[in-house]
């Protein structure tokens, strides 16, 4: 059973030595007809935490899916880690060392929450231990033995986050994680991402709450119409805030 | 001698006797039924081919290979569960993103060949195959006669019932089942390998109809024809116990034989059509089946 889930088949994939984890040149993505993505370019070097910013429908969450081979027709190039991904399965992508986290969450309402958090095969050695997890989201100790889906928003999306925590994933895509939550989580949550950037991992965070993202990342990227528009980086913010406010209409 | 409701204990225990026996293949049945169309959604009308194929191995490999009847309840499901996973791999596949009607008709379409093909070569009227030596004989319980094949029918199936239950619900491998049929694209944003896990359950509910198969032979008479048979009664229980539900199908395979024992009991000639009463009453009351979730 665990060669289901544990084979990577002939590929052997490596890690690059780089500082480079994420590349993505002149993507192009379409659900059936309709072209999403039109040539987004942007990369992520190792250990950063970058947003991907933008108004709804700017195709953040879509460029997330396309790193994950979750849409229907890719072009461009996504290198992960040094290696090309275009042509790489669905299921072979996590190998590579990524977690995603959906924006709807994903948790599964047939499984309990330990469950849910010992569901994803483990893609690579070093991932946090369950005790750690644990440690990080003493709620979901509380509460292991609940159905999933019986679990708050906010604790769902604890848990959404916990589960790619253990399967040794260093890129981690989250997708809108902070969406409806009640403040005092949110800000929970800000420190966790805190201490998984101190853990040396490499986080792009897709996020609509700016004044969530802002403290936390080492650069943003704004999207619009499927592309990447703008670049700012963390010392830039300063200056360019009213630039970013009118760019995302907030 | 002793009476229950005016019938006499033995008639009214060899009578659900048989019923508890054609509740487990009910329930081996309606199981495999169960297995596929939570992960696959797929009706899989050649259910009763591939129970009949499980038959028809077993009688078979003991004519022209000298396969015994132990050796062929392990071999059987093996061959038709392989069987499976190649209709799977290269007729289901290519169909799953289409509406799940055409699965319904591909496997329809299936069972009608394989019924036909064996037709053609064996006839219709079936062959018997010897009840397995150690097998033979029965217990005097005192209050009934119990033949101790059918003792060991209902063993099988309950193990065999019960086991698949507990990887389902208990194992990791039952927990990648039970997420992939919520949410097979995350599963895959996971690392599971969700294409191949489809084509194992196929296989392994497949298996579960030729394990039932084996099982029938020994009972009834080996004929092309005996799948459709039962088939359609299976449908019925599945649709009592509710789409998809594992313990359920269990659950309402063996209830269903009890029901169906009893009808003969006291009112023979329903005793065909009780099943399809309390499908027409359950619909009814709860269309979702009485173990389903309300969509």
């Amino acid at each position: 059973m665990n060669q289901l889930a544990e084979q990577t088949g002939v590929t052997h994939y490596r890690d690059h030595d780089g500082a480079e984890m994420l590349r993505v040149s002149d993507l192009h993505a379409f659900y059936g007809e309709s072209h999403i993505l039109h040539g987004v370019d942007f990369e992520v070097r190792r250990g950063e935490l970058v947003t991907l910013l933008g108004r709804n429908g700017a195709g953040r969450s879509t460029t997330l899916k396309s790193i994950m081979n979750m849409v229907g027709r890719r072009t461009g190039s996504i290198m992960i880690n040094g290696n090309e991904t275009l042509d790489v399965k669905p299921h072979r992508i996590p190998r590579l060392g990524v977690g995603y986290c959906p924006e709807e969450r994903g948790i599964f309402a047939s499984l309990d929450v330990e469950e849910n958090l010992l569901l994803p095969p483990t893609v690579r050695s070093g991932g946090m231990s369950i005790d750690d997890i644990y440690a990080m989201f003493p709620n979901l100790y509380e509460r292991r033995r609940s159905q999933g889906t019986r679990l708050s928003g906010g604790e769902q999306q604890m848990l959404a986050m916990a589960r790619i925590l253990r399967t040794g994933a260093r890129l981690l895509l989250l997708d809108e994680i902070t969406e409806g939550l009640a403040p005092v989580i949110v800000q929970a949550l800000g420190e966790v991402l805190v201490k998984l950037k101190e853990r040396g991992m490499t986080i792009v965070l897709v996020e609509q709450n700016f004044r969530f993202a802002a403290p936390l990342a080492d650069r943003h990227y704004v999207m619009e119409h499927g592309r990447i528009i703008e670049e700012i980086s963390a010392a830039e913010l300063p200056s360019r805030r009213e630039h970013l406010h009118s760019l995302l209409g907030v | 001698m002793t009476m229950i409701f005016g019938v006499p204990v033995a008639v009214f225990m060899g009578q659900l006797m048989l019923g508890l026996i054609n509740g487990a293949f009910y329930a081996l049945l309606s199981l495999g039924l169960a297995v596929i169309f939570g992960l696959l959604k797929i009706v899989n009308f050649a259910h009763g081919a591939m129970y009949m194929l499980g038959a028809f191995a077993t009688l078979l490999g003991m004519q022209y290979l000298g396969i015994g009847y132990w050796a062929a309840l392990l071999l059987a499901p093996l061959v038709v569960g392989a069987l499976g996973m190649v209709i799977e791999r290269l007729l289901l596949r290519r169909i799953g993103h289409l509406d799940h009607l055409y699965g319904l008709l591909l496997t329809f379409g299936l069972a009608l060949i394989f019924e036909g093909s064996l037709v053609n070569v064996f006839g219709v009227s079936g062959a018997r195959y010897p009840t397995p030596e150690a097998l033979q004989g029965g217990l005097q319980l005192g209050f009934m006669f119990l033949p101790t094949y059918r003792a060991w029918v209902l063993v099988a199936a309950l193990v065999v019932c019960l086991g698949t239950w507990y990887v389902i619900e208990r194992t990791r491998l039952g927990a990648y089942l039970r997420a992939g049929t919520e949410n097979p694209a995350l599963m895959q944003a996971f690392g599971v390998n969700v294409p191949q896990l489809i084509t194992l359950t196929y296989g392994f509910g497949v298996a579960l109809a030729a394990f039932a198969g084996v099982l029938a032979a020994p009972l009834y008479p080996v004929s092309p024809t005996m799948g459709s048979n039962l088939l359609i009664v299976v449908f019925a229980v599945v649709v009592i116990g509710g789409m998809g539900s594992i313990l359920g199908a269990v659950l309402t395979g063996l209830g269903m034989g009890l029901i169906e024992g009893l009808t003969k009991v006291y009112y023979p000639e329903a005793a065909n059509t009780v099943i399809f009463l309390v499908m027409i009453l359950v619909l009814m009351l709860r269309p979702a089946g009485l173990f389903g979730k309300e969509a």
